[in-house]
């Protein structure tokens, strides 16, 4: 599903990420972990095209995608979620996950102003998607509401409806659980798990362990810009490198 | 969305009767002049109120619009009816091939960068004198004509100026509740959000900065062709700072609200001919105000002051 291999990334003088390398397969939900400063918000943001990697190749579907704009990623069905949640805050819910609907209605700038009689019925079929995806997010009694005013949890799930509007078959997470408390994260590991089900691919940032143990099929492990290992929730917990780079090594 | 026409309709035929009420030559003057400014001001706030991008260079493209009607109808002697739309697709193309660098700024230098094209085309209109006249201006600009009317008077000017001005209206009301309205407004609020969905930002930001300089040219050339007359005044720095005061008077991201600041502005100086020189300072003064105690414009500001003071009334 997803090819990245050797990506580095270089700020200034400081190797942010140093060759690194993993795939992740269609359908399973694989988390990326790691302690403070391991590379992985940097590692999100290049496979989601926001940062240009100094070096290394990303493959969606196997397809290389380096470079490629966040844009052009999401009419390849990849899209992605904000550790801090970046909601449309003037527009209503509803609103917002109508923008998610953007790569799926065609309806240009001119055909809109003078109102064409295509683009009517087709804000129909925008509104009725959205409703769906705000429905299976449980938010729907919030689509009036103006996305500025929501709890930061209903936010949480306003972004990931918005998301899933887009139709991705494969949905990056940057920290779905920060910020929420124990019920919520809870209700999110319950959401997580319903689009994997949906047959979307899903990768999240994590720091919230149970939850990553309890979700993943795989996880990856960060540590100082490398990877460290890749395995089984299992094997990540019972590896003493994965322990000691997490609590510090005695020597 | 019925809710919607309907206000338009009962607008469209407020304006339409407006003269019927307020019948006096100068006032009618007045207003045309609303109608002009009111559209200047929808199209600085598809750019500003929805997309969130800066222009303090819209004077030039006014002008622009003013003088390429004027230049076309008066030396190479062409039909208003075909220098206007001329005039438009030239100053639309100008501004996508300048927007594309430009609007990769943000903020304040974007600002700056728009300023300064602002300043450039008003200097081109100063020293080109042998094509535009130059401080003296461009005299004998035809009046427009249409089924053998020729709008040489402020009642048919009028009618003239508010019918491009509510066609402008429905347009930009249109445009604002569509997917390009959404995706500029996601834009505004968050633009990586917007590029992850699927939005290219840096495309819509290029189309609406020409669409908003189309429709300055427009309101250019329509001043050009009721006044007959143009000059680079009218279209110095000081009417680029106008506009966004009339933009945020009214209420960014509001076509109702671009009305009311271009009302209020425009009528304001005729209420204020005692203190002539000083109008900038009550402008400015206007401008904090506003910004401070009504941050979303008259359109949103009187209903909220209304019902405060309704609500006051029920306790006394």
């Amino acid at each position: 599903m997803l090819e990245v291999s050797a990506i580095t990334q270089i700020f200034g003088g400081v190797t942010a990420l140093d060759s690194v390398s993993f795939s992740i397969k269609k359908g399973d939900i694989t988390g990326v972990i790691g302690p403070n400063g391991a590379g992985k918000t940097t590692l999100f943001n290049i496979i989601s095209g926001i940062y240009q990697q100094s070096a290394g190749t990303v493959l969606l579907e196997g397809k290389d995608v380096t470079g490629l704009p966040p844009e052009k990623l999401a009419r390849l069905a990849m899209v992605r979620t904000f550790q801090n949640i970046e909601l449309f805050g003037a527009m209503t819910v509803l609103e917002n996950v109508m923008v998610g609907m953007h790569t799926k209605s065609s309806s240009g700038l001119l055909a809109c102003a003078l109102k064409m009689p295509w683009t009517i019925s087709e804000e129909r079929r925008i509104r009725n998607g959205a409703i769906k995806w705000l429905e299976f997010t449980g938010i729907i009694d919030l689509a009036d509401h103006t996305a500025g005013s929501l709890p930061f949890g209903k936010g949480r799930l306003l972004e990931i409806a918005r998301a899933l509007a887009v139709e991705p078959r494969i949905i990056l997470m940057d920290e779905p659980a920060a910020g929420l408390n124990s019920q919520e994260t809870l209700g999110l590991a319950q959401l997580i798990k319903r689009i994997r089900d949906l047959g979307i691919t899903v990768v999240l940032v994590e720091h919230d362990m149970e939850l990553v143990m309890d979700i993943c099929d795989r996880i990856v492990v960060l540590n100082l810009g490398k990877k460290l290992m890749e395995g089984t929730p299992r094997e990540i917990q019972e590896s003493p490198e994965v322990i000691a780079a997490y609590l510090g090594d005695d020597d | 969305m019925k809710k919607d026409l309907l206000l338009f309709t009962v607008f469209s035929i407020f304006i339409m009767l407006a003269p019927q009420l307020f019948s006096g030559g100068y006032l009618m003057n007045v207003l045309v002049f609303v109608g002009i400014n009111t559209m200047l001001a929808i199209a600085l706030n598809l750019l500003l109120g929805y997309a969130g991008q800066i222009s303090l260079g819209h004077a030039g493209f006014f002008g622009l619009g003013a003088y390429l009607s004027g230049i076309l109808t008066t030396t190479y002697s062409l039909n208003p009816w075909i220098a206007m739309p001329a005039a438009a697709i030239a100053v639309g193309f100008l501004a996508g091939i300048i927007g594309f660098p430009i609007l990769k700024l943000k903020g304040h230098y974007l600002a700056m960068a728009t300023l300064g094209l602002g300043i450039i085309i008003f200097i081109v209109f100063n020293e080109t004198i042998e094509l535009t006249g130059g401080p003296s201006g461009l005299p004998g600009i035809p009046n427009l004509e249409l089924a053998g009317i020729i709008f040489d008077s402020d009642v048919k000017n009028y009618y003239l100026i508010w019918g491009f001005t509510l066609a402008v209206m429905l347009f930009s009301l249109n445009l604002s509740n569509s997917r390009i309205g959404r995706s500029l407004r996601a834009i505004h609020d968050s633009e990586v959000a917007a590029q992850v969905l699927g939005v290219n930002a840096r495309l819509l930001k290029v189309q609406i900065f020409a669409l908003s300089a189309v429709i300055s040219s427009l309101a250019g050339s329509l001043y050009a062709h009721t006044m007959t007359f143009v000059s680079p005044a009218s279209f110095g720095f000081n009417f680029s700072i106008e506009l966004l005061t009339m933009v945020v008077i009214g209420g960014l991201g509001s076509i109702y609200g671009s009305f009311l600041g271009a009302t209020l502005l425009t009528l304001l100086p005729e209420f204020l001919r005692a203190a002539h020189d000083y109008d900038i300072i009550i402008y400015g003064g206007l401008l904090m105000l506003m910004v401070m105690y009504m941050p979303g414009g008259l359109v949103r500001g009187i209903p909220v002051l209304f019902r405060k003071i309704v609500k006051k009334k029920g306790e006394s």
